[in-house]
């Protein structure tokens, strides 16, 4: 088993390609290393909602077939994937993390769920995720949280804890995350994984039940850069039933993560964005910056430089705000995008004693289907676009974006990418800031910029903290568009990173994982 | 603005009717004091950016994405009641209205 | 109903009314406002729907571009400025018929705005200030089961259908429509129907307020003589016929005039209006606790219609129908009682055809608003239904004009070709209609007739020429109507002078 588990996406498909084994027998082999170690919310990974072992296997010997009759889709058909909850699946449950859609089957596909199917890629089942993606440590799921494979105490990051954990635990060499705030690259961080979110409208959002519209991606989860890069090739292009989808060809991915994979990075400019960089001498970047976080990060910028990198000190003054604006734009999108869930067509209904009328039946059902993270942000953001208000927090908050991306905008004027670590910290315990929702936001502070301003970023492994042995994020950021800069710096930084760390930062030996039945 | 971010209980209630969630008092003596923290940080940005500085909706402008005027298939009623929690007669099935339609 | 209601005389003495009208007019596109969902009614429930219009989680709207066309198109009928850059909102409230519990609307960016419309009421015309026209999205439709006859208060419960979801609507705000005194109900109603007339125009929408395509909201309030204030509104709700309007507008007159009279202050809230006794009734009333915290639909980019888009539909416009009908009254030299009847049938633009076509402009007249019009009743059809095109009319005309046959057989030809007997002529070739042009047989019937009643005879030779006409009467008869009736009556007093 672990033969299989540990092998890329890539390597998978090559093997494949080659015979030396079938897509049935991988899936399978992912079904039992998920029924072996995911195990339930008390003490397992639980990365997985929805597992489908039976649909899986089903798409696997049709991909068997279809690779025996010469009709190979493409080049990752019969590698299994995992899905995050929030993506509508036809035929198999779509929760995202909220009892409010408890046993809902969508009727539809969501586009990237439909590219993947097309393309052979069996899907393995569904994973945890933050009530409707919002948190940051996938506590606030109403099914129970994720745990972190690397230490079963702590969190996988948020909101999709249970994509990266399904990829750090070997229980799906793949799998698709979504991306508002930073709930692709800060799980990625904390568990030792690549995520990328790709450039706003480079993915289609069409099937992805909306948190905050106008910050939302989808992108991937995955072990590699390379890994990503080949995801992101099939699920990304322009999307009609997505009116934000860009109508741009989807850049060449793969190709830019083979170049840097050489590790050449002679001329490209890099700029460490100054107030997401800490300190590294003092250690005091700012309040619940982790030394060891800074210090990984100021090793692998130090790497860039071998590589051919120039690397200068960018001022992005206007991040500072990036947190405040975030949480009144987002608040405002979701407190809209959640009041459809009223328990007349579809989800949970609950009904009060009496003879109810609809308002009481839809109130009832949305006091008890939220959580209270969920509730928080519906009633920010309701205050947020009151009348008499709205000038002031979501007017003011659009207006501070156009600041960042200014911000941003300046700033690839004068550098090709900028970088600065993922996370402050690496994985907390579970429970540390689960009744201080400030202090829980924080975690995405150096992740949200990208996404109000739309551009792309990646977050890969930098190596393990001295003070805990937990992982940290380098986290790269490029130009709208220019998403193929990620991929090639970031595979640049893999290579270094491994060969100084003498193999991959994350192995099935460093896992805190236990087979089920072991306790 | 910093003074302006203080609600009272009452306007948590106020706001939880508004966003459709029967929140009991437990709730709301919880929450109330959470909301008020939450909108104290993100006042922070009042006065940040001047009057002269445009509104961003979409960090990627586009303008005109239109649709052919083309019919294409949607749902079949069954699918489109399929996670209906009551249905009758091929509708939806719900509690007695209160309020006017808008 | 407790309504104190004031004599409509003394309401005008006393008080200044201010109208204002929301008319919603449900376009006639393929599909759906934001997705590709068929638009046209009488589906079976729920029927009609996707992810998108049912508010399934995760599904997205796009724009029906065709629906953009027809809203700048109407917009510009109405001489307004359109938008060169505007949004769509989000309008947030809860309700059972609406799937995603808010309205894709445009709230403060309508893609129209400043526009007018001239009104003619008793021969005064009144300018309509329009304010905006703006696009939206229609919601499903509840059937309320229990309680009283189906209507919402005391149901047990209700029934939704979603078909009508996402169906594109143009909302037509006025601007307070101020100085109509004692006209304001014929006002109301001559705005509401030269809206209809130039949505007809358009072709954008089917346009019958029975059915509900187009709806007109009705704001009214009044303000002592005099004063410059407005005085507080009521909105009467969906109120469908032209007719409705009028009695909606002067029912709230005197409704409000009651209140202010003895010192009440008039309640803002929206009002039901009642067919079958003109009444308006309370509705739900409009708080400023009312908070639908409009924001900008982030699932959708902005409409930006470039100013050649803009002058190429503005090339498409129909003449505007108020100024075509004085047109064509003075080109056909139509009589009012006459033109008001054409244009109560619809049948004018069928008359413009058939003079198009070649036939005198009171003969096309005559044939449709009488005999064809008749007909479309009878048969329940539109008159553009009734199965003869203005061409055949006027080929019909054009016989009859060269006496091939007279008015009599020309409705036995309308006969044939509503019965699908093939063309004009093949009708009279199939079912011999021709008159008879020869004099021989017409002079032995008259020798028959006159032979049948000598007295009759006498009575023409004694100079009693209307006698002619029994004469005439029987000819007709022995030739199955097939003789011209002129022609015979020549022949007759030539035979006896």
């Amino acid at each position: 088993m672990s033969e299989i588990i540990t092998k890329t996406a890539a390597e998978l498909a090559d093997a494949l390609a080659a015979g030396e084994t079938t897509s049935v027998e991988l899936t399978q082999v992912h079904l039992d290393r998920i029924a072996a170690v995911d195990g339930s919310a008390e003490s397992g990974v639980h990365a997985f909602l929805h597992v489908d072992a039976e649909g899986a296997l089903a798409q696997a010997a049709e991909s068997d077939a279809r690779r025996a009759a010469g009709e190979t889709r493409h080049l990752l058909d019969g590698v299994p994937i995992a899905v995050k909850d929030v993506l509508a699946t036809q035929g198999l449950p779509t929760t995202c993390g909220s009892k409010i859609l408890e046993g809902w089957v969508p009727p539809y596909d969501a586009t990237v769920v439909r590219k993947i199917k097309a393309a052979g890629l069996p899907i393995l089942g569904k994973t945890n995720m933050d009530e409707f993606a919002m948190g940051s440590s996938t506590e606030h799921s109403a099914y129970g949280p994720t745990r972190n494979p690397w230490d079963r105490t702590r969190i996988p990051g948020g909101s999709g804890g249970g994509s990266a954990a399904a990829v750090a635990s070997f229980e799906a060499p793949l799998a698709l995350g979504t991306d508002t705030g930073g709930s692709i690259r800060q799980p990625g961080a904390v568990t030792g994984t690549v995520g990328v979110k790709p450039t706003y409208g480079g993915v289609s959002r069409y099937g992805l039940v909306a948190l905050a519209n106008s910050l939302d991606q989808v992108g991937p989860v995955t072990r590699t850069v390379l890994d990503s890069a080949l995801l992101h090739e099939l699920i990304g292009g322009h999307d009609p039933l997505d009116s934000t989808s860009v109508d741009a060809p989807v850049g060449a991915y793969v190709q830019a993560a083979q170049q840097g994979a050489t590790g050449d990075l002679a001329g490209l400019k890099v700029g460490v964005i100054k107030e997401l960089a800490g300190d590294p001498s003092t250690g005091s970047g700012g309040p619940g910056w982790q030394q060891g976080v800074l210090s990984r990060f100021a090793e692998t910028v130090d790497l860039l430089k071998e590589l051919g990198a120039e690397v200068t000190e960018i001022s992005c003054p206007t991040f500072v705000h990036a947190m405040a604006t975030y949480y009144l734009i987002l608040p405002a999108e979701c407190s809209s995008n959640l009041a459809k869930f009223d328990a007349m067509r579809y989800g949970l209904r609950v009904v009060p004693e009496g003879d109810p009328s609809a308002e009481a039946v839809m109130k009832a059902t949305r006091d008890a289907g939220f959580g209270d993270e969920v509730k928080r942000r519906i009633m920010i953001g309701t205050y947020a676009l009151s009348s008499g208000y709205y000038d002031a927090y979501y007017g003011q908050a659009q207006k501070v974006r156009t600041l960042i991306s200014r911000d941003f905008a300046a700033a690839f004027e004068q550098v090709d990418v900028l970088v600065s670590p993922t996370s402050p910290t690496t994985a907390f315990p579970l429970g540390e800031k689960l009744d201080d929702p400030l202090a829980m936001y924080l975690q995405d502070l150096a992740t949200i910029p990208a996404n109000l301003a739309g551009v792309p970023g990646i977050s890969v492994p930098a190596g393990l903290a001295d003070e805990d042995g937990l992982p940290v994020g380098f986290q790269v950021l490029a130009p709208a568009l220019a998403d193929d800069r990620l991929y090639r710096v970031g595979a640049a930084v893999e290579t270094a990173l491994t060969a100084r760390w003498g193999g991959p930062i994350l192995g099935l030996d460093k896992l805190d994982l236990q087979e089920e039945g072991a306790r | 603005m910093n003074g302006m971010a203080q609600i009272s209980r009452d306007e948590v209630a106020h706001l939880a009717d508004l966003a459709r969630i029967d929140l009991d008092d437990a709730e709301l003596d919880h929450l109330a004091p959470q909301l008020n923290v939450i909108l104290e940080a993100v006042a922070s940005i009042s006065g940040v950016a001047g009057d002269d500085v445009p509104p961003t909706s979409h960090p990627i402008p586009l303008t005109n994405v239109f649709r052919e005027d083309v019919v294409v298939p949607g749902l079949s009623a069954e699918q489109a009641l399929s996670g209906a929690p009551e249905a009758e007669a091929q509708r939806f099935r719900v509690p007695r209205i209160l309020g006017e339609e808008q | 109903m407790s309504d104190v209601l004031v004599d409509f005389d003394d309401v005008v003495a006393a008080y200044d009314p201010a109208l204002g009208l929301e008319i919603h007019v449900e376009l006639n596109t393929n599909t759906k406002m934001f997705c590709g969902c068929p638009a046209t009614f009488g589906g079976e429930p729920n029927t009609q729907v996707c992810p998108t219009c049912l508010g399934l989680p995760g599904a997205m709207p796009v724009v029906n571009g065709k629906a953009v066309e027809s809203a700048i198109r109407i917009g510009l009928a109405l001489n307004c400025e359109i938008a060169e850059w505007c949004r769509f909102a989000r309008k947030n409230y809860f309700y059972p018929d609406m799937p995603k519990n808010f309205q894709t609307s445009q709230y403060d960016e309508p893609i129209a705005f400043e526009g007018w419309l001239d009104v003619e009421v008793e021969g005064e015309t009144f300018r309509i200030d329009i304010e905006r026209a703006h696009m939206e999205e229609d919601t499903g439709k509840s059937s309320h089961v229990g309680g009283s006859d189906g209507r919402i208060h005391g149901a047990d419960y209700s029934l939704v259908d979603y078909n009508r979801a996402g169906i594109p609507l143009i909302e037509i705000v006025t601007k307070p429509i101020l100085g109509a005194g004692a006209k304001a109900p014929l006002v109301a109603k001559a705005y509401v129907s030269a809206i209809r007339d130039l949505i007809v125009a358009l072709g954008v929408s089917d346009a019958r307020m029975d059915q509900g395509s187009i709806r007109a909201d009705v704001n009214l309030s009044l303000a002592p003589k005099g004063s410059d204030a407005l005085g507080t509104r009521s909105e009467t709700k969906n109120v469908n016929s032209l007719r409705s309007v009028e009695r909606a507008v002067r029912y709230e007159m005197s409704r409000h005039a009651g209140i202010l009279d003895a010192g009440g202050s008039v309640l803002q809230e929206t009002r039901h209006f009642h067919e079958n006794d003109g009444s308006t009734s309370s509705g739900r009333e409009k708080s400023d606790a009312e908070d639908y915290r409009y924001f900008p639909e982030p699932d959708l980019v902005p409409v930006a219609p470039s100013r050649e888009w803009v002058e190429e539909l503005r090339a498409t416009l129909p003449e505007n129908p108020a100024t075509k009908r004085a047109r064509l009254q003075e080109e056909y030299a139509f009589s009012d009682l006459e033109m008001r009847d054409v244009w109560a049938s619809g049948a004018l633009p069928l008359i413009e055809a058939t003079v198009a076509a070649g036939a005198a402009p009171q003969s096309a007249r005559k044939w449709w608003v009488a005999d064809l019009l008749r007909r479309a009743n009878d048969a329940g059809v539109e008159l553009a239904e009734v199965g003869v095109t203005p061409q055949q009319v006027a080929e019909v005309q054009a016989l009859v004009d060269a006496k091939t046959i007279n008015d009599k057989l020309a409705r036995q030809v309308f006969d044939g070709l509503i019965a699908g007997e093939g063309s004009a002529a093949e009708v009279i070739e199939k079912r011999g209609l021709a008159l008879v042009s020869d004099d021989g047989p017409l002079l032995a019937a008259i020798d028959e007739a006159l032979a049948a009643q000598p007295d009759i005879a006498d009575k023409i030779r004694g100079g009693n020429h209307a006698a002619a006409g029994a004469v005439i009467g029987a000819v007709m008869k022995a030739t199955r109507g097939q003789a011209d009736a002129a022609r015979v009556r020549e022949l007759i007093l030539e035979k006896l002078s």
